[in-house]
């Protein structure tokens, strides 16, 4: 395909990869070190995302991309046409269409099935990293259970907001053992990591670390007796299709201070405003 | 004169003391000839406080982190006494050990920045061993944060404010909150009271013997200062060149040294 192997990197790197990522599924929420391979783009656009899609990429696999939720952003546009050209596969922006989503910020509103699998672009991939520089020290919090200072950040936010401000990379539970980030996803999208049909991969190019939560896993955000986690919630409903239980993003519309809340997913908005089948 | 000849009564081995906390069996550690500890025995009881003198360089801040477990030693044992047993610190497992310290004992470093988070509130300082322990409710938090400031005569108002707006001693004070808010059987401190000047030295100082007796703590204290040691501790070990050159009653060692070492460093301490 054009000088390029199949879906870009070469067997033996996506073959490191998938054993890695096999070592994940075993240990859900457990980060797994790899051998990160330079991809043609920055790190911070999706470098980790990327190598665990090109590693589980099959011939005939149609591919969705999708970044803060948009078909349409750059990210997703280029990293789709990427794949398109080195892999040959198909694409699609209908999320039930897809067998492979990779995804930036965002978790898609129609649920996922059993049979697809989502692949997060991972930026900081230690929940602990914000209280504990060291990473020998972090992993032996990992190793030993000692996640009392992830209560810490919590504690902070109510005593200064009166209120859990955090908003997005939530800290999780996943299977009652290892804390996770689950990378910038807002909170919203945290109740849809729980028992999730699909199988989620989280792939950190930078850090060059991979983790996963296998299908039907029990994911629990953090939170505090008296300090429940909630979501976000809004008194709009969508400005184009009019859903009052999707994730809205506000979108500016001039110089006058005039504003719309929009669905940040693209895919879901088209679709509940019959503009795609 | 050989070292045995020097222990005083206190250090008198086979005595079966019920209420033994830790037992020091020939503990060294050393980094170089002289340079550490150097075969350590020592016996402490619960509720009691054991001061270490000597000179800087002397190994006492080294065999605190021998004992508190932050520095494997090269031999020897440390033997905590526990409700349930004895449990050899060296012996056991990383994790129970790591548990020991955040639960049942505790650590007050010389310089409060080592001991605090100073980048989050003081209540979340307070609290942190308790989040540690599972406790999940932000009231009670918050409740046992302000109960602890008070204790230790800090503004309870003061909770959400970071530790860098806090004085040298009021930073030292949270340092102690935040180390007894789990109720630990034993406290490590070294150098409690150094950096502090003399005033507010005084009030930490009687604000610590005071938590002693209330909470029944035992503790061993590192400190080059005499008169911290005198006011503090019931015992003494001084040391030098990493070994116990006089241990004693902390009276009959300040008021009648025996060693040529401990009457040097007792007729150096200056009177005002």
């Amino acid at each position: 395909m054009n000088g390029y192997n199949f879906a870009y990197l070469d067997e033996q790197t996506k073959r490191m990869i998938r054993r890695a990522l096999l070592k994940a599924v075993a240990i859900p929420g457990y980060q797994v070190p790899f051998g990160g391979r330079e991809m043609p783009m920055p790190y911070g656009w999706g470098t980790g995302g990327m190598q665990l899609t090109a590693s589980i990429l099959g011939g005939d696999d149609v591919l969705k991309v999708i970044d803060q939720g948009a078909d349409d952003t750059t990210n997703a546009v280029s990293i789709r046409a990427f794949f398109e050209r080195v892999a040959g596969v198909e694409t699609t922006t209908a999320t039930a269409a897809a067998d492979v989503i990779q995804t930036r910020h965002r978790i898609p509103e129609t649920p996922l099935e059993h049979d697809q699998i989502l692949v997060f672009q991972v930026p900081i991939p230690e929940p602990l990293r914000f209280i504990e520089p060291s990473e020998q020290e972090t992993r032996l919090m990992h190793a030993l259970e000692e996640y009392g200072v992830m209560h810490v950040k919590l504690y902070e936010d109510i005593a200064r907001y009166g209120h859990i401000a955090t908003t997005y990379a939530y800290p999780v539970k996943v299977d009652g053992r290892y804390v996770m980030d689950p990378s910038p996803i807002p909170k919203f999208d945290n109740p849809k990591l729980d028992m999730s049909a699909a199988l989620m991969l989280f792939g950190a190019g930078r850090e060059k670390r991979l983790y996963a939560i296998p299908p039907y896993t029990r994911v629990e955000s953090l939170d505090f007796e008296d300090h429940p986690f909630e979501i976000q919630q809004w008194d709009e409903h969508c400005a184009l299709c009019g859903s009052d239980h999707s994730f809205l993003d506000e979108v500016i519309t001039d110089d006058a201070g005039n504003r719309l809340f929009i669905c940040s997913d693209t895919d879901y908005c088209l679709t509940r405003r019959g503009e795609v089948a | 004169m050989k070292r045995s000849e020097l222990a005083g009564p206190a250090l008198a081995k086979p005595v079966l003391d019920r209420s033994a906390l830790l037992d020091v069996q020939d503990i060294s550690r050393l980094y170089g000839p002289g340079k550490g500890c150097e075969s350590i025995d020592f016996r402490l009881h619960a509720g009691e406080v054991l001061g270490i003198v000597g000179e800087s360089g002397s190994g006492k801040s080294t065999l605190l982190r021998v004992l508190a477990g932050l520095e494997t030693p090269d031999a020897g044992r440390v033997i905590y006494h526990t409700n349930d047993g004895e449990l050899d610190l060296y012996a056991i497992s990383e994790a129970r050990r790591r548990a020991l310290l955040r639960l049942e004992w505790g650590l007050v470093h010389q310089n409060p920045r080592d001991g605090l988070r100073m980048g989050v509130s003081a209540g979340a300082n307070v609290g942190e061993r308790l989040m540690a322990l599972g406790e999940r409710h932000y009231g009670n938090l918050r409740a046992a944060g302000q109960d602890w400031m008070t204790q230790v005569e800090l503004d309870a108002g003061r909770i959400d404010d970071a530790p860098l707006t806090f004085s040298g001693g009021m930073q030292q004070r949270l340092q102690i909150a935040r180390t007894l808010v789990t109720r630990p059987r034993l406290v490590f401190m070294d150098e409690p009271t150094g950096g502090l000047d003399v005033s507010v030295q005084a009030r930490l100082l009687d604000m610590i013997r005071t938590l002693v007796r209330q909470l029944g703590l035992s503790v061993v204290l590192v400190t080059h200062d005499l008169a911290v040691a005198r006011l503090l501790s019931h015992r003494l070990l001084v040391m030098r060149r990493g070994q116990v050159v006089e241990a004693g009653l902390t009276d009959q060692i300040l008021d009648d040294p025996q060693h040529a070492y401990t009457q040097l460093l007792v007729s150096s301490v200056l009177t005002p």
